[in-house]
């Protein structure tokens, strides 16, 4: 079996996959890659199914060795990677010979890289996903970040290399934006005329404490009435719960399922993806569309993840 | 927004890709039946398209695929789904035990909630140990239970700041509830007491010891014994 030895692990890299929805009655949240379009275009480039698994790197990433060799693609942000001595483009399917290694440094766009590798990381899978959950210290490899000397190993694949590449117009359709936009949350109606206009009009910093569970938002207070008679219910992915404090968050991948504190706001489908790119200190600000118009994105944007034109070969 | 209301059932779309089922207005014995049924039921016959469920006191969040459902139309589905439920025969919790170690470096807040109410800690033991909780749902994290009612003697706010970090086995209470923490995560809940008992083990069958609906007590135990059932 092909393997990848792991000579530095990086700040934070997890084995992450599409994820794993449906277990919400015990309470576990479906984690799964932050961006997880990133992961499926990567999957695409190197002739996986979309939903393999892959590494998920954030913000600084590790040192890679690959002694049998692998064919690789590298999507989302860009983290200066080098295969030896040379660099590697991002969304391009890349060959790596045996006994090469990758090595990537901090990003120098948003926050998260992905490497999908042909064939998958092979990890056992828990409850349907290879997904890491790091909380609960379950799925992926050993149920927590690389760390140095790990040895992962690499699903068969043996199809042989084809040069692949994301189309740069798709590209564009895909890329950073500092707006996003959002849907009422089911307790909008709690918020004052002046806080949903502080909300929306106002700009919000990613605070420092922010991870895969949720994102801690500074900016404009934002001041809610009645949360102490707000009864705990299942909370969304990409709810934007504001807590007595006024900071609101962004319950993210690795979320807690249910909450006790009124959403303002949550993040559209077609968006989820863009959360996943921020780091601490960004700025980011929310717009207001119809539900029809969050579904009408997502079903725009998922027709054009499909097509054809996508990936250019 | 659509907030349609009939039989006391209320629909609320959560995000593009979510719905908040409310089938009832408040924690309510009634209220839980009904929560347990629906889910069940979702269980048993699953709605093309829906992707996940969280139940909790008195609603289901029903997640689903927005390429092939939206609020209109789930919420149509689902009505018939409600329209079941008083019919529906559900069988009782089962009756489980959580072994506890209570107070000492376990339960570090068991003094202090003591004598916020005026009682000895023998005495808020006992209180919270002669009560048969009631599953009212798991959320939060992995295996994490909300047990009701806490008996009103016992009911105490949250700390002011919560703990970086809370010990797995952890017994909590918050408000009139209490549960169990099944993993090391911060939290605001006032520890009284630990228990042997993984509340999740993915290695097993059933991953959670706890499922919705189940009856649960508390059974004190003393450090020797809490380390005889940790050691298995």
């Amino acid at each position: 079996m092909k393997t990848i030895l792991v000579r530095a692990p990086g700040l934070l890299t997890t084995v992450q996959d599409l994820g794993r929805p449906g277990f919400g009655p015990i309470g576990v949240s479906p984690s799964g890659a932050a961006d997880p379009i990133s992961l499926r275009v990567g999957n695409r480039l190197v002739g996986n199914k979309e939903g393999a698994a892959g590494l998920e790197m954030m913000l600084l990433g590790g040192t890679l060795v690959f002694p049998q060799g692998a064919i690789v693609a590298l999507t989302g942000s860009d983290f200066g990677a080098m295969l030896d001595d040379v660099n590697v483009a991002l969304g391009t399917a890349v060959q790596v010979r045996p006994g090469q290694t990758l090595r990537f440094g901090p990003t120098t766009s948003g926050a998260r890289c992905y490497l999908c590798v042909q064939g998958g990381i092979a990890v056992k899978s828990f409850l349907g996903s290879a997904s890491t959950h790091i909380l609960s210290g379950l799925g992926g490899f050993e149920g927590r970040p690389l760390r140095k000397d790990d040895v992962l190993h690499i699903g068969r694949a043996g199809k042989r290399f084809r040069s692949r590449k994301i189309a740069r117009q798709a590209l564009e359709n895909f890329s950073r934006r500092k707006v996003l936009r959002v849907t009422p949350g089911p307790e909008a109606d709690w918020f004052s005329d002046s806080s949903l206009r502080a909300f929306y009009a106002g700009t919000h910093r990613v605070g420092e404490q922010s991870n895969r569970m949720g994102l801690r938002l500074e900016g404009p207070g934002i001041s809610q009435r009645g949360a102490s008679d707000m009864i705990t219910e299942g909370v969304s992915l990409g709810a934007i719960q504001v807590p007595n404090g006024g900071s609101p968050i962004i319950l993210f991948v690795e979320q807690q399922t249910t909450g006790g504190y009124p959403k303002i706001a949550n993040v559209i489908s077609a968006d989820l993806h863009r959360i996943g790119q921020l780091r601490p200190r960004d700025e980011v600000r929310f717009e207001q569309v119809t539900f029809d118009q969050a579904r009408a994105l997502l079903i725009e944007q998922e027709k054009l993840l499909s097509s054809r034109e996508l990936i250019v070969e | 927004m659509q907030t349609a209301q009939t039989d006391g059932v209320r629909f609320q779309p959560a995000s593009d890709q979510s719905l908040l089922v409310y089938l009832g207005e408040q924690i309510s014995p009634a209220a839980h039946q009904r929560v347990r049924k629906l889910l069940r039921l979702l269980e048993q016959k699953p709605i093309a398209g829906v992707r996940n469920l969280n139940p909790a006191y008195c609603s289901v969040l029903v997640s689903f695929d927005v390429v092939r459902l939206n609020h209109a139309r789930l919420e149509e589905i689902l009505r018939g789904y409600i329209r079941r439920l008083d019919a529906m025969r559900i069988p009782k919790g089962r009756e489980l035990k959580i072994p506890t170690c209570y107070g000492g470096e376990f339960g570090p807040d068991l003094s202090e909630v003591a004598s916020l109410h005026g009682l000895t800690p023998e005495q808020a033991i006992e209180l919270h140990a002669s009560v048969t909780y009631t599953v009212y749902f798991l959320g939060f994290v992995p295996g994490f239970a909300y047990l009701g009612e806490l008996p009103d003697a016992l009911a105490t706010p949250r700390l002011d700041s919560p703990r970086r970090s809370t010990p797995p086995g952890s017994v909590g209470i918050a408000g009139n509830q209490t549960g169990v923490y099944p993993f090391s995560t911060p939290g605001g809940w006032r520890l009284i007491g630990r228990t042997p008992v993984a509340m999740f083990r993915p290695d097993r069958k059933a991953i959670s010891f706890l499922a919705i609906g189940d009856r649960v007590r508390f059974t004190p135990i003393s450090a020797a014994q809490f380390a005889a059932l940790e050691r298995g």
